[in-house]
């Protein structure tokens, strides 16, 4: 059995990632964690820019949104931390139910 | 003399007065009883300069003056006066002033010695009481506005000062304001005088109007040019009616004299002052002032008033009790003697009764002042404080104790009851002669009839009062104890009665017109239009020749009238002798019924009382006249008054405050439907978005991860739904 | 333009003696009323002396324009027969659907205000004096009386008809506050509805002022009182018209119920029952003139067809007022609580009915006795309220029934009291007579029946002043009068009046003697223009029809 790495090969990982991603996001309840969870739909969406921008006959194009969106990425893993620090100096923890004093 | 010295010195005259009040009153307490000699000295100078003015007013003859315009120095006849302007409006003039005749002159006299000898007296009358001080000022401003009457020539003045006589009468009456009745007799006195203003002020209103000047003369000669009220002459009667309203309420005439017996509550002095010699005489003194203006109608009126007055004031002085109250029903009736004479057109006779008047009438109150002041030492001595020391029943015996008094008490009751050689008689009898006169010429035989029998009553009540204060023997220990007052209250009377005889008036004792008096104070000519007066008034010859230019004033000079006799004065010539017999007649009978009665008790006065019964009843009761005013026009008037108070309470303010209920009641029911539908709309509204908004809420955990969850659903049921 | 004025005050005075409050109130705005008794003590007295100070200036300045007078000049409706005038643009506006807005603050006096500024003045400054017996919250009381001070004088001197509105309803105010809360057990009642019948009252004039408005195209009154300034076809153009006939009538309602003229004025017993003294003085003594001034200012002079179709009507109004409020005064003997405040209130009615039936009269002497008739009654019934209040502040009592004998205990007090109350009775020599006998001689010659009937009132007068007198000066005093005041055992005292009550008392007492010995003084200043009123009121439907 021959396996050849196309696009396909390319594309499972990344639904594989953005799975494990929007699971992530979906049932942990740690800050933290959802917030690793969002990294990985992030570069699931990366693989999916540079496998199209491989095999789909476009140029540079694809590589240059990946960039930006790691950068975006960073920026706001930045903010997004800081968020979290701030929460955990308030609630010395970081369970997101029990984040809720803006409800109501 | 120049005739503005003589006006000058009647405003001296004037103005003295009002200045003892403005010190009295400001300065009074600090003074104490030095505040009584001020006044007397200041009346004192005052009587002399009257007798200064009096006298020269006689005997001088002044040239005419016409000022130039309206304001000035004017002298006609024996008339001197001065107009100015009082106040302006625009470019109309309020002309006021004084005027001094020989009317004016007399009444001068009469004023000021009377209020003289009235000041002395009360300096030992008056000298216990508290407030001797203002006693004095309040004298002193009813002797200005008394003056001020006098001298008046027109009736924004006349009115005026009326008004301010009202208010110091008010004053004097209600002095002992502490006892109720004295308070009470102030104000009926004050509301009575009102009454009779009120018709006063609207006669002077007519003559406004229509004359446009209050001044005497000048309306007088319009009104002798042929301008009438309305242009008519009845108008003309009715303001000559109304203008002697207030002669009516001034002067006590019936219906307005219940006034004056209550107003004896104050003290004698101000009783013999105010109330017998010249505040009530006021009113007769407007009369002969304004005399020009009455027409034949008019005149009817005044005589019968005058007539009724004296006949029914003296019914009811015979049957009381109380010694002041005898003697003011006795000053009402002979108030309605002069009324009567002026009525029938005896104006000097008229007047010169009041003058006579004045003197005896003072005379009689001050000696009752003299006698009561006595019964009161006497009473504080033996301290006796229940005895009513007023009422003639309690006294007797008074001439042995009260030499002084019981004589001039008794030469004045004499001149009262016109009994010869004394000036009342002559006074009295030519009223009575002019009654007659008028009767035999118009046929009103009612008005000399009811004078006659007013002489026969007097001269009984008189000497009823006399024998049973002064004759007989004392009733009890007080009148026993009495002594003779000192000169301050003794020297007044024997002034006053020597004033009463005859010889001050005329050497012949049967007839006055020779005197002095008739010579100098003539009567005026009237200023009606000679349609409207009696014809008997007229000057017979120019009647005969030309009937209109006969009667228009100021047309015929005086000297001409001088030599010309009116069928009245014939007739009240003819009139004189049997009219005199007669009345001696009459009050001989009263006198000698009086006598039998009280001194030799042929008959017994209780007893007799019982007899008459109903009458008897009536008379005391001075004919209810109280008590009819009391039902009818007081009782009247506030009821009146308090349904309409209780109209204004409950319907006018119940309108408004209904008012104020309606709006607050709709304006409830508008509340309710605001909030139950209008309201209720827009929260149905609101409840309805509520009820689903929260359905839908439940949906919205605030949880990121459902959001991402149903984000998931929503993808993959739309990647079912399109691929 | 008349009135030269030698002072500080430039050509200014009548803002100056408009506006003088206004600086007080502020001044009294900075002032801290103290905390505790001491110094709550001390801050009141400045209030109070504030207060006198200010009003006495303007006496004063009421006193200036009194001495630079010119009582030949007219006024009434010709703009130059106006003294002390001012003409600044106020508002100035263009709205959609009206237009121009062009409102002037335009003040200027003639011979019918400036007595009303003398008497405005003078009751000010002793109603001041009089507030000394204020106890609650003094720095409200005195601001809203400087207020109120402000109205008074701009309605009297605004000759623009709306400022005159403003003035009209700023007046209406504080007299709410006052009564409201300075006054007696009732005072809510009473103040609201002195508040709302007011208020009706000015709804009328309101809208009379937005119909002449729209008919002249300008607020300024002397342009409403020109024919020839009525736009043609306008609602209130023309003469005899029955629109104009309508607006007099709605003007003399709301003026009407100020007067107050029977039957609008219940609102005045209860107003005046309740409210403190000086605002009882006040309301009498100014306010109540504020009527008869605005029927002679506004309607007479606006609506000279009106006056004259409803002269008659007037009068008898007049004769019903002097009849109907004296007969209810005498009536306070017999019903309710004879209370001396509402008997006295009932008198302001029956004298008040005085000026309507002299104005109807359109006769010199009738006008001048009515315009002299506001002044007097403004006096003589601030004295007679300041009286109550005398007695009133000594025992918190005010039935005839609680007095007596007064006379022997304060005889300094008898004596005044007895000015006052033979001044209501209208005698000579105090300046009731002079007034009063003004309006019958001109109202004989117009209405000789109506006038015997209103001369009932001399009788009815007579009456019930002598019998309140009576119940309490003489007689005898009460046993509850014969102690000083001793709380406890509520026993009261009766000391004479005091130095206070003297300053307020004795000026309006000099102020009835002299002009009712010589009333030239006032009768001069008033007499040109009120001729001049009288005949233009007469000959105007004439003078309308021909510019027409």
């Amino acid at each position: 059995m021959t396996i050849t790495i196309g696009l396909n090969s390319y594309l499972i990982v990344s639904v594989l990632l953005f799975c494990l991603g929007l699971f992530a996001v979906i049932t942990r309840r740690n800050a933290i964690m959802v917030l690793m969870g969002l990294e990985l739909i992030l570069n699931a969406a990366n693989i999916n820019f540079i496998a199209f921008s491989k095999y789909g006959g476009f140029n540079i194009e694809g590589h240059v949104a990946v960039i930006f969106v790691i950068i975006l990425a960073a920026a706001e893993a930045a903010v997004a931390l800081a968020i979290v620090l701030n929460i955990y100096q308030n609630y010395k923890h970081l369970e997101i139910d029990e984040i809720n004093k803006l409800k109501n | 003399m120049a005739p503005q010295t003589l006006l000058a010195l009647g405003t001296v005259i004037l103005l003295l007065p009002l200045l003892t009040f403005a010190v009295l009153i400001f300065f009074g307490k600090r003074m104490g009883r030095l505040s009584g000699h001020i006044g007397t000295a200041v009346l004192g100078i005052d009587v002399l300069l009257t007798i200064f003015v009096l006298i020269t007013k006689y005997t001088t003859k002044f040239a005419e003056t016409v000022a130039n315009g309206d304001t000035g120095l004017f002298v006609k006849g024996a008339l001197i006066q001065v107009k100015f302007t009082w106040f302006s409006i625009g470019n109309f003039d309020f002309r006021v002033g004084l005027g001094i005749d020989n009317l004016t002159a007399m009444m001068l006299l009469v004023v000021t010695l009377i209020s003289f000898l009235v000041h002395l007296f009360s300096m030992e009358y008056m000298k216990d009481d508290s407030r001797f001080p203002r006693f004095y000022a309040y004298l002193g401003i009813f002797t200005f506005s008394m003056l001020g009457i006098v001298l008046a020539n027109n009736f924004l003045f006349m009115y005026v000062f009326w008004e301010l006589v009202g208010l110091s009468s008010y004053l004097l009456i209600g002095f002992w304001y502490e006892k109720d009745s004295a308070a009470n007799a102030g104000k009926k006195a004050f509301l009575v005088n009102r009454v009779g203003d009120f018709g006063f002020l609207i006669g002077i209103l007519f003559m406004y109007s229509t004359y446009g000047t209050f001044v005497f003369d000048e309306i007088f000669k319009s009104m002798g040019m042929g301008v009438l009220p309305f242009g008519s002459g009845t108008v003309l009667t009715i303001a000559g009616i109304l203008i002697f309203c207030g002669a009516i309420g001034k002067s006590a005439q019936f219906p307005l004299h219940v006034w004056l017996p209550d107003a004896m509550e104050g003290p004698t002095p101000v009783s013999a002052l105010i109330h017998a010699a010249t505040m009530v005489a006021a009113g007769v003194y407007m009369i002969a002032r304004v005399f020009p203006i009455f027409t034949a109608d008019a005149s009817t009126v005044i005589a019968y008033t005058g007539a009724i007055t004296a006949f029914m004031a003296a019914t009811i002085a015979i049957t009381q009790n109380d010694f002041k109250r005898v003697l003011a029903y006795s000053t009402v009736s002979q108030l309605g003697y002069m009324v009567m004479a002026l009525g029938v057109g005896a104006y000097t006779t008229g007047f010169f009764h009041l003058v006579t008047h004045a003197w005896f009438k003072a005379a009689l109150f001050l000696a009752s002042g003299s006698v009561i002041y006595a019964m009161h030492r006497s009473a504080h001595h033996l301290e006796d404080h229940h005895t009513d020391v007023q009422d003639i029943r309690n006294l007797g015996g008074l001439r042995k104790t009260m030499p002084w008094t019981y004589l001039t008490f008794l030469f004045v009751t004499f001149a009262l009851c016109g009994v010869p050689f004394t000036s009342g008689f002559m006074s009295k009898d030519a009223i009575l002669a002019s009654t007659v006169a008028y009767g035999m010429l118009t046929g009103h035989w009612l008005i000399p009839l009811m004078g006659f029998a007013a002489v026969g009553m007097t001269a009984f009540y008189m000497f009823r009062l006399t024998i049973l204060s002064f004759n007989g023997k004392p009733r009890n220990k007080i009148a026993e104890h009495t002594k003779e007052n000192n000169f301050y209250i003794v020297f007044p009377l024997v002034i006053l009665a020597a004033a009463s005889v005859w010889g001050v008036y005329s050497l012949n004792p049967l007839n006055a017109h020779t005197g002095w008096f008739y010579e100098k104070i003539k009567q005026p000519e009237s200023a009606v239009p000679v349609e409207y007066q009696w014809k008997h008034n007229l000057v017979e010859k120019e009647y005969d020749n030309n009937p209109v230019q006969g009667a228009i004033a100021g047309t015929t000079s005086a000297v001409e009238k001088e030599e010309t006799i009116t069928r009245f004065e014939e007739a009240v010539e003819q009139a004189h002798y049997p009219a005199m017999i007669l009345s001696i007649l009459i009050a001989g009978g009263g006198i000698l019924f009086a006598f039998m009665i009280y001194q030799f008790k042929f008959f017994d006065a209780d007893k007799f009382a019982r007899q008459l019964g109903f009458i008897y009843k009536f008379s005391l009761n001075k004919w209810y006249f109280d008590e009819i005013y009391a039902m009818t026009v007081i009782g009247g008037t506030v009821l009146g008054a308090k349904l309409l108070a209780l109209f204004d309470n409950k319907i006018i303010d119940g309108i408004v405050n209904g008012t104020s209920w309606i709006t607050r009641l709709s304006a409830k029911f508008t509340g309710i439907f605001d909030n139950v539908v209008v309201d209720g709309m827009v929260n149905l509204t609101a409840k309805v978005t509520g009820i689903f908004g929260l359905g839908v809420g439940k949906i919205q955990t605030g949880r990121i991860q459902t959001y991402v969850i149903l984000a998931v659903i929503g993808l993959i049921t739309l990647i079912y739904i399109f691929i | 333009m008349g009135g030269y004025i030698s002072t500080v005050f430039g050509s200014s005075i009548l803002t100056w003696i408009t506006f003088l409050p206004l600086l007080g109130m502020i001044a009294m705005l900075f002032i801290r009323s103290g905390k505790d008794d001491d110094t709550k003590a001390n801050t009141d007295k400045i209030f109070k002396w504030m207060t006198v100070g200010i009003t006495f200036v303007q006496l004063v300045m009421a006193v200036i324009i009194y001495l630079n007078f010119n009582n030949s000049l007219t006024g009434i409706n010709n703009v130059d027969g106006f003294q002390f005038v001012e003409k600044v643009s106020w508002i100035k506006a263009t709205l959609p659907m009206v237009g121009n807005i062009n409102i002037n603050y335009f003040v200027g006096i003639d011979g019918l205000s400036a007595p009303m500024i003398l008497l405005t003045a003078l009751i000010c400054f002793c109603a001041a004096l009089a507030s000394f017996s204020i106890k609650k919250s003094v720095k409200g009381y005195f601001i809203m009386y400087l207020l109120l001070d402000i109205g008074m004088m701009g309605v009297f001197v605004s000759l623009d008809f709306f400022l005159f509105y403003v003035f009209w309803e700023l007046m209406l105010l504080p007299m709410y506050f006052l009564i409201g809360m300075w006054g007696g057990p009732r005072k809510e009642y009473a103040a609201i509805k002195f508040f709302i019948y007011t208020l009706v009252g000015s709804v009328f004039m309101l809208l009379v002022i937005i119909a002449l408005y729209f008919s002249v195209g300008s607020f300024n009154m002397l342009d409403m009182m020109d024919p020839a300034k009525y736009l043609p076809g306008s609602l209130l153009a023309g003469v005899n018209t029955s629109w104009r006939f309508i607006a007099f009538a709605a003007l003399f309602v709301g003026f009407a119920i100020k007067v107050p003229i029977v039957p609008f004025h219940t609102w005045l017993p209860d107003a005046h029952v309740e409210a403190p003294t000086p605002i009882s003085v006040i309301l009498a003594g100014v306010l109540l003139k504020m009527g008869t001034y605005g029927i002679l200012r506004i309607n007479f002079a606006m609506f000279p067809d009106g006056a004259l179709h409803f002269q008659f009507w007037i009068a008898v109004l007049g004769v019903v007022s002097i009849v109907y409020g004296g007969l209810c005064a005498l009536g306070q003997f017999r019903v309710g609580k004879r209370d001396l405040k509402k008997m006295i209130a009932y008198s302001s009615v029956s004298h008040m009915g005085y000026v309507v039936l002299g104005m109807s009269s359109l006769r010199p002497e009738g006008m001048v006795g009515a315009v002299l008739q506001m002044f007097n009654h403004g006096t003589i019934t601030a004295m007679l309220f300041l009286i109550v209040g005398v007695i009133y502040e000594r025992s918190h009592k005010r039935g005839l029934d609680d007095f007596g004998g007064l006379a022997n205990k304060m005889p300094i007090f008898m004596g005044i009291t007895a000015i006052a109350f033979f001044g209501a009775i209208g005698l000579p020599g105090l300046s009731g007579f002079i007034s009063e006998s003004l309006v019958f001689l001109g109202s004989f010659k117009t209405y000789p029946y109506l006038t015997m009937i209103s001369a009932f009132g001399i009788i009815l007068g007579a009456g019930y002043m002598l019998w309140a007198l009576q119940k309490v000066f003489f007689g005898k005093l009460p046993a509850i009068w014969s102690g000083p005041w001793d709380p406890t055992h509520k026993i009261y005292k009766h000391d004479d009046v005091n130095a206070i009550e003297l300053g307020a008392l004795i000026p309006l007492a000099i102020v009835v003697i002299l002009f009712g010995i010589m009333p030239n003084p006032l009768l001069n200043m008033m007499s040109a223009s009120l001729d001049h009123l009288v005949e233009f009121v007469k000959v105007s439907p004439t003078l309308f029809s021909s510019i027409l």
